[in-house]
């Protein structure tokens, strides 16, 4: 099956002329037409503009002409990143017929500048709140390990379809893990790019000050492949930095001898389960084998991230998500009764998920006059000493390693009922979101049900080249990562 | 104790940056005034889902201007904050504004603005001057009572707004409209904002008496209307209190006759205030405000202190004179054509234009630039009175053919109007007038000032043409 080469290869295979990109678009549909009644990583496919784009390109290749990069090949991208003209829900009901008028800058870089094909939007939980693709408006995704797992989220349908061989590339999101937490639980890589580093120019808010756009692939050397081409300053967003980026392919072997690994005793604590503790400590040692130098440190503020993160982005969500009225995109309510402000609560009392309000509810409170102090500047402090922790071991060490998620893949309705067992699932994931730091999650092995188990690591701000160089040393090392779920209990 | 001692009034000016092209955060043209609605918006100023706010300098380079002016600390370092609300003309459920606390800091702080009143000048602090982003404009058909919908244009939405905010150092609604009038004066000086255009400069009063909580009128709309406003507020505010009322501190409207209450304090908004992260924090070092320091036009005081230096005007009339800018351009654009004047003939000048020409232009509701009068014909209006060829009263009744550009020489042509200075034609007229009013002559023996009534009637007979020195001078001997 093609889909079984890594996006690069394909690549290779397609300059070549040995294949035709419309034949593997086609195998790629032909793959979620069979599998994704049952894992439902796509909430809207691009079939026909698909297929459309892939003969213009073979045209193309055939008449000798250039194309982009990315050579054809499809990507699922979150179902909260602008494309002109493509559905972009946020997986929520508020947002229900919202085509943008216009293209996320990483659209326009991808598909537009290098000629990756979007082949459907992909699930995620409502507005990116959550950590298991279970709140998302088009039901749940299911692990393509297990079926009745969650896939982990947000970016659980860009996770689950390069897992599942859906799509050769996938495009997350992540503010608090939400590419880190699929990318684990389904086993393939995903990178959470410094703050600053990718354009969230066409990214629809969750919580703005910690979130970035970031690749999802089977293997990472096509992560750093997809970020090479969205990351740089993007004079539409402020908040992108007028830094060069490394040219991350020409580092991927090199070497990682005396490379110092910091290894955070606290993230390795109580609550992260045995096996994953095992797999995580066994890929150190791969390391340590490769040259790198292994070193405890501390990061003593750890037990205040969940908090601190979940003041943060519910504040800044609160507000991010005022603008969804009604008045302007989605559809309004059918029955306009009373004043403006009645149209305004029905349609978002009705319009949005329980969990979005949830935390619409808690930001605005945190955000309100009186406890501003208590909560939201006392969360700025605490995010402050976090950053302190993180560059206080970044002072000797060149990438800190830790597992991603505590646990593997939970079972789907497991934690729905209890937010704050849901909450903790990011304790690990969100300390880089509240410093900014650029993050990898990579599979590392398989516990005894057969679950893939994610093996992260923090760079230092804007040093995306060095987590990506480890992860591909320890990926050869490894050598799982062209496993592919047999897909038990598909249809 | 002046009756106003125990009035406490601040104001909070919206001052629109009229002559910026664009946008506060996006590239659209921030022109809507009479164009079609909702036709200058891009997804940032209709705040869609997924856009980012990018900061325009050149916003920040005005607000540096006028605070410079006004003489306020520009804070080298300073942020945008979210002020959230609902309301349907707020595409994104939040104003990028500013806040000066909670760790924000307002694009600059402090100021002064120099007043005077009955001839005492005072000074009126400012606390602060911010930058935020104009809501969008509803439109109701009709009138907003009987409409059965309101319409949303998104034209304005996003365009520069600045903010001063004043101290409450003023007492009474002449030391408000007095501010109000230097404020307009600086700004126009500037050359950011012209504050005439409708919705360009927008007044919001707080008001209230000593010992007692405050409420805030909003969004005045011109200078009158604020006086008018603040009187009417006092004296419902002291009734009350005499009848012993509390006040309560409360939002108001002023709709041209009274102010009624909008909402009271425990409605308004909590606006949660909190930083805007998709915006970094803007330096404005050294460097950059000496740039614009350098390129600081003469500010409207300066000005006032050269016209009384260099053309011996005095004070009140170089005050009033330099209020408006294009007046004052004018004066010193027909002073420069004509080398021969001196103060004389400045002061001549200045009276016309302050009085002729700013009382048409009052009546006509319009401004200097908007008509065709040239400074060569109050050049030769000048000049005409000086030589005597015509009388001011003659003078006066050129206005209206002025203001179409006619030169006063053909004005002159044409109405046939000119001095009659001919002695002997004067005083066969003279004789008349003494003759048909004997009691007039008579009474002229008790008291000199007689002879100003006959005058009049010598000049009725001429209608005005009469050379009024002349006549004077010849009803004297005449009369002896």
């Amino acid at each position: 099956m093609e889909n079984h080469y890594m996006a690069h290869e394909l690549i290779e295979k397609i300059k070549d002329k040995e294949i035709k990109i419309e034949e593997i678009i086609q195998e790629y549909l032909d793959i979620i037409k069979e599998t994704d009644g049952s894992v439902n990583s796509f909430t809207h496919l691009h079939e026909k503009d698909a297929l459309k784009k892939a003969k213009r390109l073979d045209d193309q290749i055939n008449k000798g002409k250039h194309i982009g990069k990315l050579s054809g090949l499809p990507i699922g991208i979150k179902g909260c990143i602008c494309i002109k003209d493509s559905p972009t829900t946020c997986c929520s009901r508020i947002l229900e017929g919202f085509n943008p008028p216009y293209n996320a800058t990483v659209a326009d870089r991808l598909l537009e500048k290098e000629d990756a094909i979007c082949i459907g939007r992909t699930n995620m939980d409502e507005f990116a709140m959550g950590g298991s693709t279970e709140t998302s408006c088009y039901g749940p995704t299911r692990n393509p390990w297990d079926l009745e797992r969650v896939a982990g989220g947000s970016s659980g349908g860009s996770g689950s379809c390069i897992a599942t061989g859906q799509s050769a590339f996938g495009l997350g999101s992540d503010t608090g893990g939400s590419i880190r937490s699929p990318a684990s639980y389904c086993g393939v890589v995903g990178l959470k790019p410094t703050y600053g580093r990718v354009s969230r120019y066409g990214l629809i808010s969750y919580a703005n000050s910690l979130e970035q756009i970031g690749p999802m692939a089977k293997c990472v050397k096509d992560c750093a492949l997809l970020l090479q081409i969205i990351a740089g300053h993007d004079e539409l967003d402020s908040t992108t930095v007028k830094l060069d980026v490394d040219d991350y392919w020409s580092h991927l072997n090199d070497s990682i001898e005396n490379k110092v690994i910091a290894i955070p005793k606290e993230f390795f604590g109580e609550g992260v389960d045995n096996t994953v503790k095992e797999k995580v400590d066994k890929s150190i040692s791969i390391l340590e084998g490769l040259g790198a130098k292994i070193k405890e440190v501390s990061f003593p503020h750890l037990e205040y991230t969940i908090p601190t993160y979940y003041l943060i982005a519910m504040s800044e969500a609160s507000s991010n998500l005022a603008r969804f009225d009604g008045l302007r995109h989605g559809e309004m309510i059918d029955e306009l009764k009373g004043d403006v402000f009645d149209v305004f609560s029905r349609t978002r009392g009705e319009r949005f998920g329980m969990e979005v309000r949830r935390r619409i509810m808690l930001g605005s409170y945190a955000l309100s006059a009186g406890y501003y102090d208590m909560f939201y500047i006392k969360a700025l402090k605490v995010r402050t000493l976090i950053i302190n922790d993180f560059k206080k071991v970044f002072k000797t060490c060149d990438a800190i390693a830790c597992p991603t998620m505590p646990t593997t893949a939970f079972k789907l309705g497991e934690l729905l009922d209890d937010p704050l067992q849901m909450y903790l699932m990011d304790v690990l994931t969100c300390p880089a979101n509240l410093a900014g730091l650029p993050a990898l999650s990579m599979p590392c092995g398989f516990d005894n049900k057969g679950l893939p188990i994610g093996f992260q690591l923090i760079g230092n701000y804007f040093d995306e080249k060095t987590i990506l160089n480890i992860g591909f040393l320890l990926e050869q090392e490894l050598n799982i990562y062209t496993k592919f779920p047999s897909l038990k209990g598909v249809r | 104790m002046s009756e106003h001692e125990d009035v406490i009034i601040g104001l909070e000016i919206h001052i629109q940056l009229t002559a910026l092209k664009t946008k506060l955060f996006c590239s659209c043209s921030s022109d809507y005034r009479g164009k079609a609605p909702n036709t200058h918006t891009c997804p940032i100023c209709l705040g869609l889902p997924g856009s980012l706010p990018v900061t325009n300098e050149k916003a920040i380079k005005f607000a540096t201007r006028l605070a410079l002016a006004l003489k306020c600390t520009i804070n080298e370092r300073f942020y945008f904050f979210r002020k959230n609300y609902y309301y349907p003309d707020l595409p994104k459920g939040f104003q990028i504004s500013q806040y000066n606390r909670a760790g924000g800091k307002a694009f600059a702080d402090r100021g002064v603005i120099e007043i005077e009143v009955d001839g005492n000048i005072k000074e009126i602090q400012l606390n602060r001057i911010h930058l935020e982003e104009d809501p969008a404009r509803i439109v109701h058909e009709g009138s907003i009572t009987t409409s059965p919908h309101a319409l949303i244009d998104y034209n304005r939405s996003g365009t520069t707004l600045i903010e001063v905010v004043s101290e409450p150092d003023m007492r009474s609604p002449a030391e408000a409209r007095e501010y109000l009038k230097q404020l307009m004066s600086i700004v126009q000086y500037t050359e950011i904002c012209d504050p005439n255009l409708e919705g360009a400069f927008r007044v919001d009063a707080n008001i209230s008496i000593k010992g007692h909580d405050r409420s805030e009128v909003k969004n005045i709309n011109s200078i009158k209307e604020v006086e008018n406003a603040l009187s009417y507020e006092i004296k419902r505010q002291k009734l009350a209190i005499k009848r012993g009322a509390i006040l309560i501190q409360e939002t108001r409207h002023w709709d041209g006759d009274k102010t009624i209450s909008l909402r009271t304090k425990e409605f308004e908004a909590d606006y949660r205030y909190f930083p805007e992260q998709d915006l970094v924090p803007f330096e404005t070092d050294e460097q950059f405000v000496d740039k614009i320091r350098i390129k600081l036009p003469e500010m409207p005081k300066e000005r006032k202190e050269r016209y009384q230096r260099d053309y011996l005007l005095n004070e009140f009339d170089a005050g009033i004179l330099v209020l408006d800018k294009q007046i004052a351009d004018f004066f010193e654009e027909g002073i420069k054509l004509e080398k021969s004047f001196r103060p004389e003939e400045y002061k001549l000048y200045c009276n016309w234009l302050m009085n002729q020409v700013s009382r048409w232009l009052n009546e006509n509701n319009t401004n200097i630039a908007n008509t065709k009068l040239k400074p060569e014909q109050i050049v030769d209006i000048v000049k005409a009175l000086k030589e005597n060829v015509i009388s001011s009263k003659i003078a006066n009744s050129f206005i209206e053919e002025m203001m179409k550009g006619t030169s006063i020489q053909e004005i002159m042509k044409k109405s046939g109007k000119k001095v009659i200075s001919d002695e002997n034609k004067l005083e066969s007229l003279c004789k008349e007038v003494i003759k048909e009013n004997p009691k007039i002559a008579a009474d002229y023996k008790k008291n000199p000032k007689a002879i100003q009534a006959l005058k009049g009637k010598v000049m009725g007979k001429t209608r005005g043409q009469a050379d009024p020195k002349k006549t004077e001078e010849l009803l004297k001997i005449l009369l002896k």
